[in-house]
């Protein structure tokens, strides 16, 4: 006689098994998140050991001790210059990692990212016509245009390539990012070609750099970022039944409309938020998010989670590795994540569209 | 005759663009000029603005016949060279001679080539998985684009000041240095390319029908489109090499054309017409129209930016 053994009885394990490999995720990547963090502190120019680090920072607690025995160029390496570039890589690749995740949910398309569908180039259109025609030197102040800038672009993007009942194929919507994209990096590239002295100054902001940011933009962007991942995981749920189909979810009871509306929101605060930092940056979100989910599966408040993780980690390491690999100078944060994401991009579009036209 | 009344629009926009300048000349008095008069006139005309004139119509007929020959085989609006990253791996050529010091016209000429052609092969390469199809050429194309993009920020970012702003310039697409000298080259080449497009047009046609109907023919699909792939992007090599990446000329003017023509596949002759009359009418404005003469890349793109979000809008109205 054939016993069956309940459904219920079979997918707790199953479901335990994934929870805990979905948690072991997240404590791997905080670990790595607190070691790219500290490495962030210690690598440079003027390599510090992890050990003075440790004090450095020990002595920025309350009532901690100020850091005996370390040398104050040290000192002041670890607080003045590195301090203000880890937290802008914290926020930005935050920021980036969950609006990849965000923009894979709603374009329900692994290949998708804010930088590929323009909304970084909008972003960068709109910061060098502040910095270009409303004389706008500080981040603080081109931060809005940023989210302009950001908001446009998704917005276009979504209603060329998007349009339709059930949302563009992702050819299509990649290539209205790509050519929105095209059209405003040529003109940003042009306003800044158009004067010299702009030029010189946006030059280095253009390729996605990390260095002498200071705290002044970290600290604007930040609040922002923030509200950008709560709003995220607030409505990731709602996320995770658009991702099935528009059909399903409204059967669900999730309005469609909205939660388009909310990812569009998410994006313009993350990608431009981000942006406004540390310039654009390409093949962040795409990476992490793609990551992400192979390690938790189809399930969007993980993924962000993840990526909120991830994000950072990997600009961390691509900020460090910019440092070591070209001295006496540096590579740009944003270089190496382009180095990096597009042999990653080549091999994920391999596998995904592998016989399929 | 759609495509002969192409190729009228194009001679009456060309003798109105050589009596736009400085020294305005009337049509007849252009005509005049061309058929041999002389005077001052006709040093104006023939010296300086007819080589930038026919520039502009054999360039523009160069990328829109390379665009068609893209669009045809990859049978989608958006195939072009621009999307397989040529036009930046040409500027990377571009950039690595400038910067290393050996800038001319001839050496930053053939640093373009030698970039694009690479780059156009690199991302075929990577592409190529019992043959070429649409999305992934698209994909790879981007990512290999945006990692030459990061390459050639890197590389003028490392070089002084001027040495990276005339390297912007050359990469923004300009027909300005373009003389008898630079033109007369370059249509050579695009002479010879161009007879054999023409040879190959009929095969071009019998693939857009598909694979299969095509070798019912007795043709070699796979080897035939490589050729007309190699011959699509030495088309294109040689405009960059000669003005610098002049981008969307290739994308917009096949559709463009085959909206003229109302012809079934993509026209050749059409599109090499259309393109033309686009390049000479977007050189006009990037001299005319602007307070300070523009690149001619920046008005290309920014009409050909316009022109395929309206392609796309309008293909996503179709299809709802």
């Amino acid at each position: 006689m054939a016993t069956t053994t309940p459904p219920g009885a079979v997918r707790a394990p199953r479901a335990a098994a994934r929870t805990r490999r979905r948690v072991a995720g997240l404590v791997v990547a905080a670990v790595l998140l607190a070691v790219a963090l500290l490495l962030s502190l210690a690598v440079g120019a003027r390599p510090v050991a992890l050990a003075d680090v440790v004090r450095v920072l020990g002595g920025l607690l309350p009532g901690g001790a100020a850091p005996a025995g370390v040398a104050p160029a040290d000192v002041a390496a670890v607080l003045d210059l590195r301090l203000p570039r880890t937290a802008a890589a914290l926020v930005a690749g935050a920021g980036l990692g969950v609006a990849g995740a965000v923009v894979q949910a709603v374009t329900r398309n692994p290949l998708a990212d804010p930088g590929i569908l323009g909304v970084t180039a909008g972003s960068a259109f709109a910061v060098s016509i502040a910095v270009g025609f409303a004389g706008v030197t500080a981040a603080s102040g081109w931060i809005w245009f940023s989210f302009v800038g950001a908001a446009l672009a998704a917005v276009t993007v979504s209603l060329v390539g998007g349009a339709g009942r059930s949302g563009g194929s992702p050819a299509r919507l990649t290539l209205s990012g790509i050519a929105l994209g095209a059209v405003l990096s040529g003109i940003t590239s042009s306003i800044v070609l158009a004067d010299p002295r702009r030029f010189d100054a946006v030059r280095a902001w253009e390729v996605g750099s990390l260095a002498d940011r200071g705290w002044g933009p970290v600290a604007t962007v930040a609040p922002f970022v923030v509200a950008g991942i709560v709003l995220a995981l607030l409505v990731s749920r709602p996320l995770d039944a658009v991702a099935l189909g528009d059909d399903h979810a409204s059967s669900v009871g999730v309005s469609v409309p909205l939660v388009r509306v909310a990812a569009l929101v998410v994006v313009t605060l993350l990608a431009g938020g981000a942006t406004a930092v540390v310039g654009p940056i390409a093949f962040l979100g795409l990476m992490v998010a793609h990551a992400a989910r192979g390690v938790v599966g189809a399930s969007q408040p993980w993924t962000i989670g993840l990526s909120a993780l991830l994000g950072p980690v990997l600009l961390l390491i691509a900020d460090v590795l910019g440092r070591v690999v070209a001295p006496p100078g540096e590579l740009a944060a944003g270089l190496v994540t382009a180095a990096i994401g597009a042999p990653v991009l080549i091999v994920v579009a391999r596998r995904l569209t592998g016989g399929a036209r | 005759m759609a495509t002969a009344s192409l190729a009228i629009v194009a001679l009456v926009v060309a003798v109105l663009a050589l009596g736009l300048g400085d020294y305005p000349l009337s049509p007849p008095e252009v005509l005049h000029a061309l058929l041999g008069g002389d005077g001052f006139a006709s040093t104006i005309v023939l010296q300086w603005r007819l080589p930038r004139v026919l520039a502009a119509l054999v360039f523009g007929a160069a990328l829109g016949a390379s665009g068609a020959v893209f669009q045809s085989l990859t049978r989608n609006p958006l195939g072009s060279p621009d999307v397989i990253g040529f036009s930046t791996g040409a500027y990377t050529g571009a950039i690595v001679v400038i910067v290393s010091g050996a800038a001319s016209a001839v050496g930053t000429a053939l640093g373009a080539l030698v970039g694009g052609l690479a780059t156009a092969l690199v991302v075929y390469l990577l592409a190529w998985r019992k043959g070429v199809h649409g999305l992934r050429l698209i994909i790879v194309g981007i990512a290999v684009t945006a990692l030459l993009h990061s390459v050639n920020s890197w590389l003028l970012l490392r070089a002084q000041a001027e040495v990276a702003l005339s390297a912007s310039f050359w990469g923004a697409g300009s027909l300005a240095l373009v003389g008898w000298s630079e033109l007369l080259p370059g249509a050579a080449l695009i002479a010879v390319l161009a007879v054999l497009v023409a040879g190959l047009a009929r095969p071009l046609r019998q693939l857009e029908l598909g694979d299969d109907a095509a070798r019912a023919h007795g043709l070699r699909a796979e080897g035939t489109r490589l050729a007309l792939v190699v011959l699509a992007v030495a088309l294109t090599a040689v405009v960059t090499a000669s003005t610098g990446p002049i981008i969307f000329v290739a994308l917009a003017a096949p559709q463009l054309a085959r909206r003229v023509v109302r012809s079934a596949g993509v026209p050749l002759l059409g599109a090499a017409l259309v393109g033309g009359l686009l390049l000479l009418v977007a050189d006009v404005v990037a001299q005319h129209v602007t307070t300070t003469p523009v690149p001619v890349g920046l008005v290309t793109l920014v009409i050909g930016g316009a022109y395929l979000i309206s392609l796309l809008v309008a293909e996503s109205r179709r299809t709802r």
